[in-house]
């Protein structure tokens, strides 16, 4: 599953070359707390302070979109499958998958695993829970992922689902955070129940403020869920994050930034993990429009920008370069050796020429909302481009609407990916033809053709091939600027011991610190 | 005491007036703000369809004035309604914040309305001495300070040397002396803001009045000057300085946003800022119109106070 060879984008820094040493969910850790991963441990109140949560959060399991409720989702919640430290698919609540033709997918639901409620989780449950990202009047945002669903049923202790087409990755897709098990009642769950059948039982909980858990007795899993008490604050402000980390207020904080990494580590009184994974900031540009229908104005943007620069210093060395590759190196079919683009003037000039132009202005709209740092990514993007002769007028736009008002309705913009595990979902959801998401409105023949034979492939070297292609068509061909992967940072107190390997798919231990993680 | 009753009855029927017209402006204001809740509710997530099935689902389609009219009746019997974003009462999310705005706000208030007419009053007494420089200079200093320094600054000397929490955590149970020492440092930064304008507006006023006759007839029947500033000057000076204390509270109450935010208080301010962010018009509403009621309240209270002090202003009425 995972790919560990020679990657592209190794920044400056020798903790990366480490990083990628370890292989792309690795992580890194100082050598002498190595042995702290030995045995866990029960016992102690773990605080983690997250740098989103707002009192608007919902409970609603269709509308989870910061990572404040997404932990607090794994917290109290387990799902069909889990995606491991290693990025691989795990039983969770279905205890098997298995699917004959890739079309129709049998999930054999597990037995004697209960509700906080007591209510036992029955295989009517689990329709009711995926039902609920499904149908007309769905809110949720991975409705589209049902879109090719027809029908979801239930088959004694199995739920079968039925696909339009085949596909082999589905199973990737029913690990998708937003699929909790809930319990049903007429085959609908109430989505604003806290119940669930996870590791922690939700005690009290204040919106943008605190949640307080305790671990859930009859958790069914024997070697999870270390700590007696869980308490999730929310604490937006980084400053004022680090400084609850630095006084002993929490005990594990997200989203350091990168300016302070260096201090922290200074101080030796907290460490830092820095965990590259797919995660990636872009600059989409809208592909229907003049000058950017051009492929050539494409790819002098491309060449105008100076990738190891912006990691450096936008990332402050936490990141990688990417070659405007949305799939990263902790993905099965990552393409390694793509021609890698540097910051090349005379390229730059020359693809310029092939559009027959001297010189290019094009107006870019960014704002801090779109990735911490956007603006200034944007304004050493224009400082490089002006070398190349193309004049880029940056526009701050305000944080507030910037989702609705810039992304997808000016034409070149800034935004961010949270990396996805499987390449056909990524694909699915930011590049193909139609997607609600395809936000540079990119459409190709040869990329749409392979997208669909790709994910019924069943031979390994001919669906590696495939994807292969296809990222180097988004890479060479594409719509949409991808200068870098971020790592995610956290920084945890001395006595917080982690699993060798720390999730790269998602921040947080794919949201499951407070699981997986525990006192040394 | 009739005169202060029909006073008091017609400063009442202005304020409510001047609430009814806030509450238009409100409503109008939310309006106009781009985009809408939906499309905020499922941000980047958003596509038509889902937009269409949210919008209809939360009742955003209804027109303006219905909406409105349905909001205030509302409002009067004390329901906001509930929250578009999160489903919950809107009452219920506002009691607690709203308790903890209150709570430290009136911490802030027990430390800099004292702080500051002692400071005031001494300084007027010791004029243009030693006192009053460095009294003056140091309020001057901390009011010119933007509030998130004084907190940081705070949070360097007193929280990160272990003496005070860099975090407010308040939970329906902490305990009342817990809170007073887990929200130190928000009241002390709040105190530091608010203190000088209080304190030279005391000492200002009671300045103004020693150069009256009536206080060089008292000196000249030899009373001290301490009597004189708190027997003779005082009472005199009590209508501004009433004034101003009013307008500090409301302030504590509806501007500390960014005090909540460095201490991660859960108050009012964070309340508003998350719920505008959200487009959750309903809260951002439910908050303007408690924060308008404050300044009318206090003020209303204020001017009702400094005409007890005043029997001339009561006679006219």
């Amino acid at each position: 599953m995972k790919n560990t060879t020679n990657r592209q984008g190794v920044t400056r820094r020798g903790l990366m070359q480490g990083a990628a040493a370890l292989g792309a969910a690795g992580l890194i850790l100082p050598a002498g707390m190595r042995k702290a991963h030995a045995e866990p441990q029960r016992g102690g109140t773990f605080r983690v302070g997250i740098g989103h949560g707002s009192s608007t959060d919902s409970l609603d399991p269709g509308l989870w979109d910061n990572l404040y409720v997404q932990v607090f989702a794994a917290s109290r919640h387990n799902q069909l499958i889990e995606v491991n430290n290693e990025g691989q698919l795990v039983p969770e609540i279905a205890e098997s998958w298995d699917s004959s033709d890739g079309a129709t997918w049998v999930f054999k639901i597990r037995e004697g695993v209960s509700f906080h409620s007591g209510k036992t989780v029955t295989p009517e449950d689990v329709l009711a829970s995926l039902n609920h990202h499904r149908g007309e009047d769905a809110t949720s945002a991975i409705k589209t992922f049902f879109a090719p669903v027809t029908d979801i049923r239930v088959d004694g202790q199995n739920v079968v689902v039925t696909l339009d087409a085949p596909n082999g990755d589905f199973p990737y897709l029913m690990s998708d955070y937003h699929l909790a098990i809930m319990p049903g009642t007429d085959g609908k769950i109430d989505p604003t129940s806290f119940d669930g059948c996870g590791p922690y039982v939700v005690e009290s909980y204040e919106p943008g403020v605190q949640a307080s858990l305790n671990r859930n007795p009859n958790y069914w899993k024997s070697d999870r869920a270390h700590f007696d008490r869980v308490e999730i604050l929310s604490i937006v402000d980084s400053t004022a994050r680090l400084n609850a980390l630095m006084t002993g207020g929490v005990d594990t904080i997200d989203q350091v930034d990168p300016a302070t990494i260096g201090m922290l580590e200074a101080r030796g009184t907290a460490k830092i993990l820095s965990i590259p994974g797919n995660a990636h900031y872009v600059f989409p540009m809208d592909s229907r429009e003049a000058p950017f229908s051009d492929n050539n104005v494409r790819l002098a943007l491309k060449y105008a920008i100076d990738r190891e620069d912006m990691v450096e210093k936008i990332l402050g060395g936490h990141g990688a370069v990417s070659n405007d590759n949305p799939i990263g190196p902790a993905n099965r079919y990552f393409h390694a050796e793509m021609e890698a683009k540097t910051f090349d003037p005379d390229r730059a000039r020359f693809h310029l020429r092939e559009a027959g132009m001297d010189s290019l202005n094009v107006t870019l709209h960014v704002a801090d909302a779109a990735f911490s740092g956007a603006v200034d990514a944007g304004a050493l993007f224009a400082e490089t481009a002006r070398q190349c002769g193309i004049n880029i007028d940056l526009v701050r736009e305000p944080n507030d609407g910037y989702w609705d008002n810039v992304w997808m309705q000016k034409p070149f913009v800034a935004s961010y990916w949270g990396g996805r595990a499987v390449e056909d979902q990524m694909f699915t959801t930011g590049y193909a033809s139609g997607s609600s998401w395809n936000d540079s409105f990119w459409e190709h023949e040869r990329f749409n053709e392979l997208l669909v034979k790709a994910r019924s492939e069943i031979d390994e070297d001919l669906r590696r091939e495939m994807y292969q292609e296809m990222q180097q068509i988004v890479s060479f061909e594409g719509s949409v600027i991808i200068p870098m992967n971020n790592n995610y940072v956290m920084a945890t107190a001395l006595n917080v011991a982690t699993p060798e390997r720390v999730s790269a798919n998602w921040n947080l231990d794919g949201f499951r610190c407070v699981e997986r993680w525990w006192f040394a | 005491m009739h005169a202060v009753l029909i006073m008091i009855a017609q400063r009442l029927a202005l304020g409510a007036l001047t609430l009814i017209v806030v509450s238009i402006v409100i409503f109008s204001a939310t309006e106009l703000l781009p985009g809408d809740l939906a499309s905020a509710i499922l941000g980047q997530s958003a596509t038509p369809e889902t937009l269409a099935a949210l919008r209809a689902q939360l009742g955003l389609n209804d027109p303006a004035p219905v909406r409105y009219w349905a909001w205030l009746t509302g409002a009067l019997q004390g329901d906001f309604g509930v929250s578009l974003a999160t489903r919950r009462p809107i009452a219920d999310m506002i009691e607690q914040r709203l308790g903890n705005t209150l709570f430290l706000a009136l911490y802030a208030a027990a430390l800099a309305v004292p702080l500051a007419l002692v400071l005031g009053i001494l300084a007027a007494l010791w004029r243009n001495s030693i006192f009053d420089r460095v009294a003056n200079a140091g309020a001057l200093s901390a009011i010119s300070f933007p509030e998130f320094f004084i907190a940081y600054i705070l949070v360097l000397w007193l929280a990160q040397t272990g003496y005070f929490p860099s975090m407010v955590r308040l939970t329906p149970v902490t305990s009342f002396p817990d809170k007073l020492y887990m929200s130190f440092l928000p009241a002390l930064t709040l105190t530091l803001v608010v203190t000088a304008h209080m304190m030279r507006m005391t000492r200002a006023a009671i300045i103004n009045l020693m150069a009256q006759p009536y206080i060089e007839m008292a000196r000249l029947k030899g009373a001290s000057p301490l009597r004189i500033v708190l027997r003779h000057a005082l009472p005199n000076a009590l209508a501004p300085i009433i004034n101003v204390i009013a307008l500090n509270l409301a302030y504590l109450i509806t501007g500390v946003v960014v005090v909540e935010v460095v201490f991660v208080y859960p108050g009012l301010g964070q309340l508003m800022v998350d719920s505008v962010a959200k487009r959750d018009i309903a809260v951002v509403q439910a908050i303007a119109l408690i924060f308008a009621s404050a300044y009318v309240l206090l003020n209303l209270t204020a001017d009702v106070l400094s005409t007890l002090t005043n029997p001339r202003l009561m006679k006219r009425g």
